[in-house]
């Protein structure tokens, strides 16, 4: 029984024929780690902004089920669905310098949630938040609790957000390119370090990328996307020996592989993407019918 | 891991000390004007008219800064004066910011249809000339401290307005905000738990920017006879009254001009000192 299903789930362009998703189905069971991959607006992050209640105001959901935890979200009034999402859910945005609230502290930022949105106590919450900070290998966590955000660097920031999303024992993570922002070496960190508390707490996470490398090192399943249409859903040791689209297997060989420093990049070859599309627009044809 | 970025402090801006330093003179004043007032500031003497302040020839003891030529005592004109200026800008100030400030923050971080009407009665709003509103607004309303309170909101409100409007859409778009709605915060409780204190910093300059704004919109008033009723002393009417004597009394518009002009200077400054020393966002 997965945790989150997600059925047939469309967006549009509010008042306007552009589709953003189309007819998007994924799984993810509890406490896995599922990819979701795709270049740059095939709707990846769409899908993690749809599970969470944000997407912007100018998209809109035209259809599907959003089902978490055996309730579907979308047929909830919005407080409902606020209260719902706020308690089983929780988000790794992608950029930790524009993540946190600048003029804040680092401690009731933290805290903040567990007090107003599930009734903890102040001290518990402090405690809590100690704790976890203290699991994302942060130094001084008395300290870093009393600074603000422009006193940390980026990578402390993205080990916070990461303490923070963990705090109130969240049954799924949406974690959108995590790792994005952040340099290399520190990257490396911080695919650890969500691996690590992921296998901790046990918490399944949907993890939003671009990047297959990342993907291989964290998931155990993934989705390909295009065009805001799921063109593949493989575990992924099945999808690394043998992806069942075209479009993954040339994605999978546009990876640079770092075993061939001098070899030059690969792009997904113009005839893929053109069957690809077509493949959309058909997915488009039948649906109208 | 930590480095030195929690280290920097930063020293109090000397434009915060000095332009704070003259507003609390001035608050001073205001308040002990009575006390501290040489002369009766009403008290017109016909033989001591235009007698020029203490260290040009000709001048008597006791009138610091001269007299005008009814021979008031200028001193106590501008002591008394400055009550009249700190109330319109602090009360003026303060209402144009508060209704400016929250219909801009409806609608840049809300959006939708209240963005729209709220955005278009700024535009049609903007196109209306401001002195001659104002003076339009006076004629209707009547001469008197509300009337000229009402004035400046009606007219000033759309700086807060537009201003904070652009922040809060820049503010709305951050990740911490969608953070906040992914915890369950609602769209108004994140309004005020999140958007409001990183506008917080820009609200504060246009405050302090327009209680300046406003005193100058009451000496305005003042000079054209619209403000209170023209016996209380006020600096704009001291600098309309001076106008006819320049020549032969220019201290009955110079001092009254110059305790303006820093008034409105160190509003502004004050403004940006605070800022400098007190947002947290290092630029």
């Amino acid at each position: 029984m997965s945790y989150l299903t997600i059925r047939n789930l469309s967006a549009n362009l509010k008042g306007r024929p552009d589709r953003i998703l189309r007819n998007v189905s994924l799984q993810v069971a509890a406490g896995e780690v599922r990819g979701l991959v795709g270049e740059s607006g095939a709707g990846k992050s769409m899908i993690g902004k749809a599970i969470l209640g944000t997407l912007p105001l100018s998209i809109e959901i035209t259809g599907g089920e959003i089902i978490l935890d055996g309730t579907d979200l979308l047929k909830l009034p919005p407080a409902q669905r606020r209260t719902r999402i706020g308690q089983f859910c929780a988000l790794i945005p992608q950029d930790p310098l524009t993540a946190l609230n600048p003029s804040r502290r680092i401690g009731p930022q933290i805290t903040n949630r567990l007090v107003d949105i599930l009734r903890w106590t102040r001290a518990d919450a402090e405690k809590r938040a100690r704790e976890l900070l203290a699991e994302v290998h942060i130094p001084d966590p008395e300290r870093v609790m009393r600074s603000y955000p422009h006193e940390l660097s980026g990578g402390m920031r993205q080990r916070i957000l990461i303490a923070s999303a963990f705090a109130a024992e969240p049954k799924l993570i949406v974690a959108d390119e995590p790792t994005t922002a952040l340099d290399v070496t520190v990257q490396k960190q911080i695919l650890k370090l969500i691996a690590e508390m992921q296998a901790r707490h046990g918490t399944a996470l949907l993890f939003v990328t671009h990047d297959l490398g990342v993907v291989s090192k964290v998931c155990q399943s993934l989705s390909v996307l295009y065009g805001g249409l799921v063109l593949e859903d493989s575990r992924m040791t099945d999808f690394f020996h043998a992806p069942k689209h075209p479009y993954s297997r040339a994605l999978l060989a546009a990876t640079p592989k770092y075993t061939d420093p001098d070899g030059s990049l690969t792009p997904v070859p113009d005839a893929v993407v053109a069957a690809t599309r077509a493949e959309v627009e058909a997915a488009d044809r039948s649906a109208h019918v | 891991m930590l480095d030195g970025r929690s280290q920097i402090k930063r020293k109090l801006p000397p434009r915060l000390i000095l332009s704070a330093g003259w507003l609390i003179l001035l608050g001073a004043a205001a308040m002990l004007a009575p006390w501290i007032a040489p002369k009766d500031p009403l008290a017109q003497d016909l033989f001591l008219g235009q007698l020029p302040p203490a260290w040009v020839q000709g001048h008597e003891p006791g009138y610091l800064l001269g007299t005008d030529s009814l021979g008031r005592d200028v001193l106590s004109r501008i002591l008394y004066g400055t009550r009249l200026a700190l109330t319109v800008a602090l009360l003026a100030g303060s209402i144009t910011c508060i209704i400016g400030a929250t219909l801009g923050l409806l609608a840049g971080f809300l959006r939708g249809w209240v963005d729209i009407m709220i955005s278009r009665a700024i535009d049609i709003w903007m196109a209306f000339p401001p002195v001659l509103f104002s003076i339009l607004l006076i004629a209707v309303l009547g001469p008197g401290l509300t009337s000229i309170i009402i004035a400046i909101v009606v007219i000033d409100w759309t700086r807060f307005a537009r201003v904070i409007r652009a922040e809060a859409m820049t503010q709305g778009a951050m990740d911490y905000v969608a953070s906040a709605q992914v915890a369950g915060r609602t769209r108004l409780s994140t309004m005020f738990t999140e958007i409001l204190p990183n506008v917080l910093p820009t609200i504060t300059v246009l405050l302090t920017l327009e209680m300046g704004i406003a005193i100058i919109v009451e000496a305005i008033l003042s000079f054209v006879n619209l403000s209170i009723s023209t016996d209380d002393p006020t600096w704009g009417g001291m600098i309309a009254e001076g106008r006819t004597s320049i020549h032969q009394a220019w201290w009955v518009l110079v001092f009254p001009l110059i305790t303006l002009f820093l008034t409105v200077l160190s509003f502004s400054q004050l403004g940006e000192g605070l800022k400098d020393r007190f947002d947290p966002v290092l630029r």
